[in-house]
């Protein structure tokens, strides 16, 4: 930690638009835990962002090929506003095309297809006149493998999603302050707002583009195995991340890992695929329930590490 | 290499030579140079690899053999480069002073010393010629390589067969098409299309095109998909990740594919020769009147009966190759990034022959004489 770019407390985030000698003071009154807790109250307003808070995803009848190739079947699910719901089940069995039917991912890969109902707040995002790209500011995604934009900064990593979708924000600084706070990467980095974004750690990467879906405050954020790559530690403060979304945004997130499932979620989902045979959602409830009392003999040998 | 490795491959080089020379010119009545050194080299590997199979075992020894012979090869194809290169220096120094850059042949008769006038008419053109070329080519390939690697268009196939085709076109067919579509027909209409630098650009800029685009499309395909994804996530349109996250990340590249591009233009000849159709005086204007090129000018003057002229024309020569030479350069400044100067350092640390830790592993060979160990250091052989 350094003094030297501290300045007097009287600057909050909501200071006027940023120069960029302005940018490394803007984080000076946030030092210490209380800043943490001061930042998401003054959060920077965005226009032409998605609505705020966090919004309900469900699906119904959903079922997904790839080719002629039937991979998920008939999948009914409910995600809670505001709730972090955990994919859990083995390798194959269809969680990470569930998830990326959810954003609108599922179609671009070359060949594929999908049937049934996304409702996002009840809001069919299939629908005839509904703009993947609208959707996709909605619903952010974390992907397996941390992706920053090599060619752009910490900063510009962290307004890709404005500069990509042309939502502007009148406080260009407090939004990266506050989506890096967020993502518990701002301290680390606020001396590096500019340093390429390629050159952080694997896990301050992977935080980085959590930073980088927060930016456009989206309602639902989906995370497909975030912390696959990453070692123990950066997961746990990426777990911790998502704790404290947890209210703001809703989560889905895909894990293999059964602990982090139990550490981190609200609601499970138990995915299973017979072989041969497409995924299918075998059991849902709430996590406390299906890791101690599941129905389903399967789910139970599964979060108990019989199989998978 | 351990001195006592050294020691045994000369020693083995020198029992060959001495051999060869026993059989071939004291036993026998003697052949050809050639042959001789050719049949010495390969008794010189059979030597050495009977002597390594003796001290280190067998497989140390292939390895030993193998090393040779690659080196051998690297050094038989560098023969005619830097032949070519310095038979190019030696004729066209002489000749070369700073007057070349700064006079064209105004005045100059074949009968004065080569030193007299100068190629800046040539440079002049050349680079005229060129530029136009890439200001027409860059954009239409780079538009058609992103075309090819990032739309799903079921033409994919079909352009990409074509730019293939296009890139295996003789460059003197293109100049040919110049004339034959545009100079013979409209040049009585329009002093453009008569003979000028804008002709000859066009030409370049069919070969030019084609060799751009698949150098845009190699690095285009090394940017990572997760990339393209990342943009899409965020809400982008396809063409807005393309102009904001594909262009960015491959930028360096694209600008080195350019560079190539130009040092490839800057050598051809035949598409100038109906197109620019040369000119021995200064012609800044490239869309009037004919207009000189260096290869023109090579080609025009080793043509000439006059020692002065030939001499010009090497001078020219040396001057396209410093220019070539130089693009080249620019091209892998702008090409090194940091992760590829990262891969060289590692790569100078692990074949250990050479710097200063290269003492550890042919010790340990040598000590062992293990076939593990010595098929660990030839596999470490990136």
């Amino acid at each position: 930690m350094t003094d030297l770019h501290m300045t007097p407390p009287d600057v909050s985030p909501n200071h006027g638009v940023g120069t960029a000698d302005k940018m490394s003071f803007a984080g000076g009154s946030e030092m210490g835990a209380a800043g943490t807790a001061q930042v998401h109250k003054g959060a920077p307003e965005l226009i032409g962002g998605p609505p705020p808070g966090a919004a309900s995803l469900e699906a119904r009848d959903a079922c997904a090929w790839f080719g002629d190739h039937l991979v998920l079947e008939g999948v009914d699910l409910t995600m809670e506003a505001g709730e972090v719901t955990a994919l859990i089940g083995p390798s194959g069995c269809g969680k990470s095309t569930f998830l990326r039917l959810l954003n609108r991912m599922h179609e671009l890969v070359p060949g594929s297809a999908m049937a049934g109902d996304i409702l996002l707040d009840g809001v069919d995002i299939y629908g005839a006149d509904m703009r993947a790209q609208t959707i996709r500011t909605r619903i952010g995604m974390v992907f397996q493998k941390p992706n920053p934009f090599p060619a752009m900064s910490v900063r510009q990593n962290v307004l890709a999603g404005l500069k990509l979708t042309k939502i502007r924000c009148s406080d260009q600084d407090a939004l990266v302050e506050q989506s890096l706070q967020r993502a518990s990467l701002w301290r680390e980095v606020r001396e590096r707002l500019d340093s390429p974004g390629g050159a952080l750690s694997g896990g301050q990467q992977q935080r980085l583009c959590i930073a980088r879906s927060l930016a456009v405050a989206p309602n639902v954020l989906l995370m497909d195995e975030p912390c696959s790559a990453l070692d123990p530690a950066s997961t746990a403060r990426i777990e911790e991340t998502i704790s404290e979304l947890r209210n703001e945004v809703t989560v889905v997130i895909v894990t293999h890992n059964m602990q982090q499932a139990l550490r981190v979620s609200d609601r499970c989902a138990f995915f299973l695929a017979a072989e041969n045979e497409p995924g299918k959602l075998l059991e849902q409830g709430s996590t406390t329930k299906m890791f101690t009392s599941p129905d389903d003999p399967r789910t139970a040998d599964y979060v108990e590490g019989k199989f998978g | 290499m351990t001195r006592l490795d050294l020691l045994i491959m000369a020693a083995s080089a020198v029992s060959s030579v001495s051999l060869c020379w026993l059989v071939f010119a004291v036993l026998t009545d003697g052949v050809g140079w050639l042959l001789f050194w050719v049949v010495a080299y390969f008794v010189f590997l059979a030597i050495y690899f009977v002597a390594s199979y003796d001290r280190v075992g067998w497989l140390s020894a292939v390895d030993r053999v193998v090393t040779v012979a690659v080196s051998t090869a690297m050094v038989i194809v560098l023969i005619p480069l830097v032949w070519l290169v310095s038979y190019i220096v030696i004729k066209g120094l002489p000749a070369l002073r700073p007057s070349f850059f700064l006079h064209d042949q105004r005045g100059v008769t074949p009968t004065m010393p080569a030193t007299a006038g100068g190629g800046l008419h040539a440079i002049v053109g050349t680079i005229e010629q060129v530029g136009l070329a890439l200001l027409i080519s860059l954009p239409l390939g780079a538009m058609t390589a992103f075309f090819l690697n990032e739309s799903r268009s079921k033409l994919r196939r079909p352009v990409r067969i074509f730019v293939d085709a296009m890139s295996g076109m003789p460059s003197i067919v293109s100049g040919l098409f110049i004339y034959a579509t545009l100079i013979i027909p409209l040049a009585k209409y329009n002093d453009l299309f008569s003979f000028n630098g804008f002709m000859a650009s066009l030409a370049l800029s069919m070969t030019m095109m084609p060799t751009i685009c698949r150098a845009i499309e190699v690095v285009l395909r090394l940017v990572p998909n997760g990339l393209r994804e990342a943009g899409l996530a965020l809400g982008a349109s396809r063409a807005r990740v393309v102009l904001s996250v594909v262009l960015p990340t491959a930028s360096t590249g694209v600008a080195t594919a350019a560079i190539l591009g130009i040092a490839r233009e800057a050598g051809e000849t035949a598409p100038l020769l109906f197109t620019a159709f040369g000119y021995n005086l200064m012609n800044a204007n490239p869309f009037h009147g004919p207009q000189e090129s260096l290869p023109l000018f090579i080609y025009r003057f080793v043509r000439t009966q006059s020692e002065a002229d030939i001499q010009r024309g090497y001078a020219g020569a040396l001057v396209l190759l410093m220019l070539i030479l130089s693009l080249f350069i620019v091209a892998r400044i702008i090409g090194r990034d940091r992760s590829a100067t990262n891969k060289r350092r590692i790569r100078l640390r692990i074949p250990g022959r050479r710097s200063g830790d290269e003492q550890s592993v042919p010790r340990l060979i040598a000590s062992t004489s293990r076939p593990r160990v010595a098929t660990s250091t030839a596999g470490g052989e990136p």
